[in-house]
């Protein structure tokens, strides 16, 4: 079956494997390799702007997956994530400063200290569902907010904290260019990863969680076991997340891991498909480029009667956050499957074209 | 130990409790009549705080008419949002109708602040005196009438479930939907109609809060301070409701004093309750008088 370059029209698969393979076509396989390879070279071409804006849109779009798989892939709900993502960040810079590791593991172990942090916020999992469980990860949310407010030898309180930049075997990484290749090769890992977790028994059994609770407890599936990994794997990712952002921007500050972003999270997964893994870095992506179209919809209509009228250049800020709102509510309302059900669909057409019925 | 300040933060706790009492109490009929947890009701009380403001101040109406017409308008603003957006969402599962609610609270907040600026407004002077004297000891007349409007709108919430007609089609509804329905009970307008109740009690503990403090954005948290009173005294509770938003009103001042007095970790004030939600969650989930939802395999 993998050696088909087109996907025939109709299902002809005989075994499991062929039934869960990541590349049905050869094609798709050469496509994604393609795809990898062309974004390497974008360094190059792109400018400094538009290269902060992909490094974004990697750095958030591992920690939006960490997100999908608690919210998309286990359907448990988590109003807390950009929290875990400060604790992320904050964790990577204590490290690297504090024990001298290099940065190169840091990251890494600020994924797995930030997933045992988020064992235990999961915990209440194993007991709450739907609503309660919501709740439970919003107070999550201002009790790691306060801690770090709070705990200055470790986050240095109202002073940002510094993080190193990069390095790798004694060779300092200076500047976006060679950072980028750094969050790539995160960005392919950790989505390798995800796409196999799923996959795998474990992964078929946080699916079953969320489908039907109560049948996968029967089957033999702990709910427990299950909805707290589930937390403690969002964690992890977000955690990763954050300490690329933190070496990214070199000083980690209280601000910007509030609740707000945590709804910028959801909306990444929201926007993009829940429980779709290309489609949550598709929903970052818009979720990137939103605020910043924002910022060249005031550009472009500068000294315009509109601009005169609203005052879009003082008033930027509140337009990016109506913006971020009215998306959600839009998408909800008219897309609730995301971005990645639309991409399912154009495919599907052009499958078929010009028979598309 | 210091009596003076704890006998005036427990008068304030009492005070500042019973208003998130009816903050919670209209939080909790929006999910017990259509099962939407809704989060963005901090920003229902910020609407209707600024809308009586802007009345109040740029257009120079007395507080007698200016008042009422907030009311109306927020009655006419909570069955909009109902029709426009939550009912597209019936039968959507939870995490889309909590982010539908959520986005609703992100779109409010920054419109009012692109609307009214971020810095904080003194409300006009309603009362001419301002301070009365009770039992020696000095009240102010705002926190006065805050407390006599809360109370008065929890009796008229009591009144309204119990005895009025549409208060029991109401309960009805948040009994069983179809059950209801086929008593010929119009779903749909109970809906709408939970929506507008909330949304005018908001308003009008909005517009006390906006009197005594003055208003700005930061109003809105009092929607984030709903969600541990409201799990305190269960989720489907009118009266625990009250009750766990005076429990927390008291509990953030105690933990104020004690902060102050003793401890000096400073904040304590703010992140109490939250503390105190988890608790809660974690060994009595359903709250005081909340229904038990329980479920073995």
């Amino acid at each position: 079956m993998a050696g088909q370059t087109l996907i025939p029209a109709g299902d002809f698969r005989t075994s499991y494997a062929a039934d869960t393979t990541v590349f049905p076509t050869t094609t798709s396989r050469n496509a994604m390799i393609a795809g990898i390879a062309l974004i390497c070279l974008a360094p190059h071409v792109v400018n400094e702007y538009v290269l902060s804006l992909l490094i974004q849109i990697g750095i958030f779009g591992i920690a939006a997956l960490g997100l999908n798989i608690v919210v998309g892939f286990t359907g448990q709900i988590s109003i807390g994530h950009a929290a875990f993502f400060g604790f992320g960040a904050f964790t990577s810079a204590y490290l690297s400063n504090r024990f001298g590791i290099p940065v190169f593991f840091c990251i890494p172990l600020a994924g797995a200290v930030t997933a045992a942090v988020g064992l235990v916020f999961g915990l209440p999992a194993a007991r709450l569902k739907g609503l309660y469980l919501a709740i439970a990860t919003l107070a999550a949310q201002y009790i790691l907010l306060d801690f770090f407010a709070r705990a200055e030898w470790f986050t240095g309180g109202s002073v940002p904290a510094s993080a190193e930049p990069f390095s790798i075997f004694g060779y300092m990484l200076r500047g976006d260019k060679q950072y980028f290749y750094v969050v790539l090769a995160y960005v392919v890992v950790c989505y390798l990863l995800v796409t196999n977790l799923i996959r795998s028994r474990d992964g078929r059994a946080l699916v079953a969680v969320r489908d039907h609770y109560l049948s996968a407890e029967i089957m033999g599936i702990n709910l427990t076991k299950y909805r707290t990994l589930s937390f403690g794997l969002a964690a992890f990712f977000a955690g990763v997340g954050g300490a690329l952002y933190a070496h990214y921007n070199q000083v980690v500050s209280n601000e910007g891991f509030g609740i707000d972003r945590s709804i910028i999270f959801l909306a990444m997964i929201i926007i993009g498909g829940l429980g779709s893994i290309m489609g949550t870095l598709m929903g970052t992506a818009f979720m990137v480029l939103l605020p910043e179209s924002m910022e060249w919809l005031s550009v472009a209509l500068r000294d315009s009667p509109i601009d005169q009228f609203l005052g879009l250049k003082n008033n930027i800020a509140f337009l990016r956050e109506m913006a971020i709102g009215l998306i959600i509510i839009i998408f909800l309302v008219f897309e609730p499957d995301g971005l990645a059900h639309r991409w399912r669909q154009i495919k599907a057409y052009w499958k078929l074209y010009p028979f598309s019925h | 130990m210091n009596t003076q300040l704890l006998i005036q933060l427990l008068v304030n706790g009492l005070v500042v409790g019973t208003l998130y009492g009816v903050v919670a109490m209209s939080f909790v009929l929006i999910y017990k009549a259509t099962q939407v947890v809704n989060f963005a009701q901090g920003e229902l009380l910020l609407v209707g705080a600024w809308v009586c403001w802007w009345l109040l101040t740029k257009y120079q109406v007395p507080f007698y008419l200016g008042m009422p017409i907030t009311l109306v308008f927020m009655f006419l603003f909570g069955i909009a949002i109902q029709i426009v957006i939550l009912r597209p969402m019936i039968g959507e599962p939870i995490i889309s109708v909590i982010m539908v609610t959520i986005a609703l609270s992100t779109v409010f907040s920054a419109l009012m602040k692109w609307m009214f600026g971020v810095n904080l407004q003194p409300f006009p002077r309603i009362f001419q005196t301002q301070n009365v004297n009770i039992l020696g000891l000095q009240v102010q007349t705002v926190y006065l009438m805050s407390l006599a409007v809360s109370v008065a709108m929890m009796v008229g919430m009591a009144w309204f479930f119990r005895l009025s007609k549409y208060g029991l089609a109401m309960r009805a509804t948040a009994f069983n939907q179809q059950v209801a329905q086929s008593l010929g009970i119009s779903v749909k307008s109970v809906f709408a109609m939970a929506w507008a109740i909330s949304a005018t009690v908001s308003a009008v503990a909005g517009v006390v809060v906006a009197v005594v403090n003055g208003v700005s954005a930061g109003l809105s948290a009092y929607g984030v301070k709903v969600f541990p009173a409201a799990i305190l005294g269960g989720l489907d509770s009118v009266g625990g409701a009250v009750l766990g938003g005076i429990i927390i009103g008291l509990l953030e001042n105690v933990a104020h004093f004690l902060d102050s007095e003793y401890l000096h970790w400073g904040n304590l004030y703010e992140i109490a309750p939250f503390y105190a939600l988890i608790i809660i969650l974690m060994i009595k989930p359903y709250g005081l008088f909340g229904t038990k939802d329980i479920e073995r395999v």
